[in-house]
């Protein structure tokens, strides 16, 4: 079976005064169908603009989808106009998104029930009347207390985590057959994250969704992600199921990653953190070869000489990204 | 110096820091919020507690109590065995010479338009370290301590990543070589492959200086990773204290185990074999928390006598600690 939503080598740049800005510079990803697939890397790699890329939310100016396919069943979404009529009809119905701050990401002066029913009339043309029923039963099911009562609330009158279970329940109204969620969690304490990861579990099952998880937390994709990427600088620099990538991770970067978290249960007379040398890169105007090589305490000659690497196939889903065991020399 | 505990650095004992809720016109005061309600730790020299705790539970308060930035409600704070709790500004100016605070955000507290130089040889001045040769050589003394390059110290802060501007905030705070350092979330605006570099810094400095570390902080496993003793508070009490090892293999209060289960961990083999424990609701609001024992409504051994009185900490062995009518040690 073909993936639900297949991404070819796209490539998002920015124009800013300073220079180019290659936040997305060839990334590919397969969503499959009922899947959780975890997305994980640093501020600035390019996780979140791969996801917008594939809504087309991006900005133009200064931003731009320069090259890459965005196949979604069947059709490459790239050829349609951001703000047209199949965008709009793909946008929040086929493919949701969740956002990190759900206070920005509600409006302010509309009630909750408005903002959820109009998603439902639009999309699905629904009665007002029916669709504020949906709405009612759809946070009942997001666990929301008094749903009813709750519908001409506004957004200020909820805590940050019920919120975010409001646009949990926006994101699932229209039924849609994916749901990205970008650092959903981060602006929450660490048991409402908890609840919140558990209720997106839970509904992805019962709404047969595939999940897409952005995230800088390392445990959250060892929790509940089924295949990762990992991405630096723009680009995927390794992929593979879960326990490839935490098992047996290959990318000097992943492995750094792994070796400079504390893991819960072990003090620092048990294991000392190895940080990653050095700082991520500055976006504007990378050089050509792996843009982790200034950081990479395995670099070699043939790193240097030339271009970044595409990523290669190592054993059953596991790619990487590495001129890792090659020859010393080109 | 101190009568009653050589060992340590610290000590509180009965911290309260209420704040008053104020309403209209004449600013009635209509309600308090306790933020910090009958708090006791020590913490011996050379050692790292840590204090854990969500949103809103008294973490920064607490720590904002020691560095006498807020005047406690009721309590002790001795450092050293002089208690700074009643103290006027006068003397405190003086004394705060021995306590640093390090902040989350490297962005707001460093000030902009000042240069690195200016910044962490701020205390020095403020110190009475007037002749400008010393300062500097102290100042460059202290860049190459955090690891940053004497030659930076001309620059203004926005030159400065993120955790190069974490180094700068530690600098200052070592200014005066306190023998106490407030630490209050300083790892949390980091990207992580920058949290290690920082961590192992405060590590390194702790063994070179002998500094003693409360160490705030939401992230349980940085926190665990660091500390020698965690503190586990909710709703402005500590329900649990314990060995940093000890508070994870052996929690006992139910929302330390909560807590401890909702943290995942960077490894998909132990995710699977882990129990999720997922709390019901949302912590209360502190102007209004539950009577009795804060946790009860939320709480999978309560019984109707946990609202009824609050439990007092009590020692199981081994100075592990913990709040609960419910344990059984």
């Amino acid at each position: 079976m073909p993936p639900l939503l297949s991404v070819y080598n796209l490539k998002t740049y920015f124009h800013t005064y300073r220079g180019l800005v290659k936040a997305v510079d060839g990334v590919s990803f397969d969503i499959n169908e009922k899947e959780i697939v975890g997305v994980v890397g640093e501020s600035g790699c390019g996780k979140s603009v791969s996801m917008l890329s594939v809504l087309q939310l991006i900005s133009s100016p200064p931003g731009e989808i320069v090259d890459g396919k965005v196949i979604f069943e069947g059709q490459d979404l790239l050829q349609y106009q951001p703000k047209g009529e199949t965008m709009s009809s793909i946008r929040g119905a086929r493919i949701a998104m969740i956002f990190q701050e759900p206070m920005t990401s509600l409006n302010p002066v509309l009630t909750i029930g408005r903002q959820l029913t109009e998603g439902l009339e639009v999309h699905l043309s629904m009665n007002p009347q029916s669709a504020r029923e949906r709405v009612v039963e759809l946070l009942r099911l997001v666990g929301i207390p008094d749903a009813k009562g709750r519908l001409d609330a506004y957004p200020h009158q909820f805590s940050g985590g019920m919120r975010q279970r409001v646009m949990i329940a926006m994101a699932l109204s229209c039924n849609p057959r994916i749901l990205i969620a970008d650092e959903p969690t981060t602006a929450v304490d660490v048991t409402t994250q908890a609840q919140l990861l558990e209720l997106m579990q839970d509904m992805v099952v019962r709404f047969k969704t595939s999940l897409v998880i952005v995230t800088h937390n390392l445990g959250v994709v060892a929790r509940y992600a089924e295949r990762i990427y990992v991405m630096y600088s723009g680009r995927i620099v390794e992929s593979g199921l879960a326990d490839d990538i935490f098992l047996n991770p290959l990318h000097p970067y992943t492995i750094g990653l792994l070796k400079c978290v504390p893991q819960l249960g072990e003090t620092r007379k048990e294991r000392k953190l190895v940080p990653i040398q050095g700082l991520p890169p500055n976006l504007i105007n990378m050089p050509s070869s792996c843009a982790f090589l200034p950081r990479c305490d395995r670099a070699r000659d043939i790193c240097r000489q030339k271009p970044w690497p595409s990523l290669e196939l190592i054993e059953g889903q596991h790619y990487v990204a590495c001129f890792r065991d090659g020859p010393e020399t080109p | 110096m101190n009568q009653e505990n050589p060992g340590n650095v610290i000590e509180i004992k009965n911290l309260r820091m209420y704040f008053p809720i104020t309403r209209g016109l004449l600013r009635r005061r209509v309600g308090e919020i306790k933020a910090v309600d009958d708090v006791s730790f020590a913490i011996k020299k050379n050692e790292t507690l840590g204090l854990v705790g969500e949103s809103g539970c008294g973490k920064t308060t607490t720590g904002r109590c020691i560095l006498r930035l807020y005047k406690p409600t009721a309590g002790e704070i001795r450092f050293n065995g002089t208690d700074i709790s009643g103290m006027n500004e006068n003397r405190l100016r003086l004394f705060r010479s021995n306590m640093g605070a390090i902040f989350q955000d490297p962005y707001g507290s460093l000030n902009p338009r000042q240069t690195a130089r200016t910044i962490v040889g701020m205390p020095l001045i403020v110190h009475g370290m007037n002749d400008k040769r010393q300062q500097n050589n102290r100042v460059e003394e202290l860049f190459k301590l955090v690891g940053l390059d004497a030659s930076m110290m001309t620059r203004v802060p926005h030159e400065f990543s993120g955790g190069q501007r974490q180094r700068l905030g530690i600098a200052r705070a070592l200014a005066c070589q306190p023998a106490l350092i407030i630490c209050d979330e300083p790892v949390s605006a980091l990207d992580v492959s920058i949290q290690a570099q920082i961590i192992n810094l405060l590590e390194e400095l702790q063994e070179k200086l002998g500094l003693t570390y409360l160490f705030i902080a939401h992230d349980l496993s940085v926190v665990q990773h660091i500390s020698n003793r965690v503190a586990v508070m909710y709703l402005g009490r500590i329900i649990e204290i314990a060995n940093s090892r000890e508070l994870y293999e052996n929690p006992l209060h139910p929302y330390t185990k909560a807590l401890l289960s909702a943290v995942p961990v960077p490894n998909p083999v132990i995710e699977r074999k882990r129990t999720r424990t997922v709390l019901k609701g949302e912590v209360p609001s502190p102007a209004a928390p539950p009577p009795g024992c804060h946790f009860n409504p939320r709480c999978n051994l309560a019984t109707p006598d946990c609202a009824e009185s609050s439990p007092e900490l009590r020692d199981t062995g081994n100075g592990h600690q913990v709040a609960c009518f419910k344990v059984q040690a």
